[in-house]
């Protein structure tokens, strides 16, 4: 198993390194010039160039990449051009506003639509099934700034029950001012995560030791409850534990609406503010974060499934 | 396979009512890009901000600040929500599918090289790719289509790659490498008939990801600059809803909400026709 885990990350050196290339090219080689963007047209030819040497954009660029890999290896990305802040301090204050909004919601959302497509994929082909397809589908269809601008006008401007935005100190505040976007969150995942774990339950129902369990005589609620459920685990928890990176970056939508300090926010400000340091550490971020949890997720798929044993190539 | 697929799904209502309501917005949006449909949407047609009323059919879904129909702006955004929906999924498959079957028919070194490639990618977040391309490329269609385009193809290069390892197995492909037929012939003549219900099927999707995609970049002031799409009919609407103009917002969400409905229920029950396995 060692050796496995330590081939993954072996492996996942020239993924980082090309995340890094990517990254890098798109900031600094085709992108328009930082020094220009922040000062505006019109100013001076010199001004442009002593900002742009303040920066460190007048030295070639392979040591450019070089510092850059330096910022990835020590995790120190440098100052906000706009705010002038250390950019870690900033994403390590704004990943608790994030994580406190992205996780109740991703729990909740799992564990409902969970529950949910159980019930459902049970009675597959029923009109429960049917009427729940058509239900999640339209949620689905709905853009998500819609529920995000009608959620925040119905159910905190003309009704009232919820806080418009903002993000409380105290923890009782947080649950106030966090209750609305995390519902809205729900919303507008439930569709999807739904429709994927109905179709992977039903996946396994068609499989040959359904067929079995039955013929054997095994009733239909414990083939259900014993063998497909155990089974369909192994699609549902990939799908979810991939969703995890994401959790960090937070919705960039959510999080500006109702003004929450988080990370996502950060990148939506950063994107209004020509921030390129700042979009540049979040995207290398968490891409870091998708490649520690998609080795996480082999490592696990080995331990939990005895068909892919440790030691032997895919 | 294809045929018998497609017209058993439409037998039924449903997806013919979808298959209706896609073929409808395309008209609307053949019309507007060649036809001159809405495109005076730019004159004022009425005082600001009228809610919507029967006086007329450009006042239907109310007139926005300017004075100008909500109608005609919806209809030219679903001018720029199709040509961008449309432009990524003829650029972006022919990308995935070269990629997609050369790394899984030809395997070795080169597989490798596109699954690193691939990887890569798709370990940089969607949404933070799509903002740093069309960041870096500056504002405007040009952008949106080449972010969107960058973006797309990666899954579809997947899936395909998937498929044609599983392929390469079949007795036809084995029987057609025994006769010596060529390589490109091979991939051409055999194997893409055999994966092109995938590539049409990821395209439907594709375009629905890059209408997406679009409102959301739009929103971020990154999209389409000077002319009215979804996204900044939703973006202006964000100001307008706290004194009760919900208009433009309802006529950008509708319009997207039914497009995205259609799709996604018939790519559904394309798909169920086409696996032999799901008869539920």
């Amino acid at each position: 198993m060692w050796a496995y885990i330590l081939r993954r990350l072996l492996y996942s050196v020239p993924i980082l390194f090309g995340v890094s290339l990517v990254v890098f090219s798109l900031f600094h080689l085709v992108g328009g010039d930082p020094a220009t963007l922040l000062l505006g047209k019109h100013a001076t030819a010199e001004r442009v160039a002593s900002v742009r040497a303040e920066l460190g954009l007048d030295r070639p660029l392979i040591i450019q990449f070089g510092d850059y890999l330096k910022e990835i290896v020590t995790f120190d990305f440098g100052k906000s051009y706009t705010t002038r802040e250390d950019i870690r301090t900033k994403i390590i204050h704004g990943a608790g506003p994030t994580l406190f909004l992205s996780v109740p919601a991703f729990v909740i959302t799992a564990f409902l639509s969970l529950l949910i497509s159980l019930v459902v994929s049970y009675y597959r082909g029923s009109w429960i099934d049917r009427a729940s397809v058509v239900t999640f589908v339209f949620l689905m269809s709905m853009p998500s700034l819609a529920y995000i601008l009608f959620g925040q006008y119905i159910l905190a401007s003309k009704l009232g029950w919820f806080p418009i935005s903002g993000y409380g100190a105290t923890p009782s505040e947080r649950v106030y001012y966090l209750a609305l976007p995390v519902l809205i969150s729900i919303f507008l995942n439930l569709g999807s995560d739904i429709r994927f774990f109905r179709n992977a339950i039903i996946e396994e129902v068609n499989q040959d030791y359904v067929r079995t369990a039955r013929a054997k005589g095994l009733p239909e609620k414990w083939v259900y409850l014993k063998h497909v459920l155990k089974n369909s685990m192994v699609p549902v928890i990939t799908y979810l534990v991939i969703e995890i990176p994401y959790l960090v970056l937070g919705s960039l939508l959510l999080e500006s609406f109702f003004s929450i300090p988080g990370i996502g926010g950060m990148t939506v400000e950063a994107v209004n503010n020509s921030d390129f340091p700042v979009l540049k550490a979040m995207t290398t971020v968490i891409s870091l974060l998708y490649i520690l949890t998609t080795i996480l997720t082999d490592v696990l798929y080995r331990a939990v499934d005895p068909r892919m044993s440790f030691g032997k190539r895919e | 396979m294809w045929n018998k697929a497609l017209k058993k799904v439409f037998q039924k209502k449903i997806p013919l009512l979808c298959a209706s309501i896609i073929i409808f917005f395309l008209m609307i949006a053949f019309a507007a890009q060649f036809f001159g449909l809405a495109s005076n949407w730019d004159t004022p047609i009425g005082a600001q901000y009228m809610p919507p009323n029967s006086s007329g059919v450009l006042f239907w879904f109310g007139t926005d600040i300017l004075g100008r129909s909500v109608l005609l702006k919806t209809i030219q955004g679903t001018r720029v929500a199709l040509s961008v929906g449309i432009i990524t999924a003829i650029l972006s498959a022919p990308i995935g599918v070269f990629f997609g079957m050369v790394s899984g028919y030809f395997g070795g070194w080169i597989d490798d090289l596109i699954v690193w490639f691939v990887t890569t990618l798709s370990s940089i977040p969607n949404i933070l790719l799509l903002i740093a391309i069309s960041y870096s490329m500056g504002r405007g269609m040009t952008a949106v289509y080449i972010a969107l385009t960058a973006t797309s193809w990666i899954t579809l290069a997947r899936i395909l790659r998937g498929e044609v390892l599983k392929h390469k197995q079949r007795e036809y492909l084995i029987a057609a490498e025994a006769l010596g037929v060529t390589h490109s012939s091979r991939i051409f003549k055999h194997l893409l008939p055999n994966v092109m219900h995938q590539i049409i099927l990821s395209m439907t999707f594709m375009v629905e990801i890059a209408i997406r995609s679009e409102v959301l970049l739009s929103y971020l002031g990154l999209g389409v600059q000077n002319l009215p799409s979804w996204g900044k009919m939703i973006d202006d609407a964000k100001g307008e809803l706290s004194t009760g103009v919900w208009w433009q917002l309802t006529g950008a969400t509708c319009a997207m909400f039914l497009l995205m409905f259609a799709i996604n229920v018939l790519g559904d029950y394309v798909r169920d026709a086409l696996d032999p396995r799901a008869q539920i």
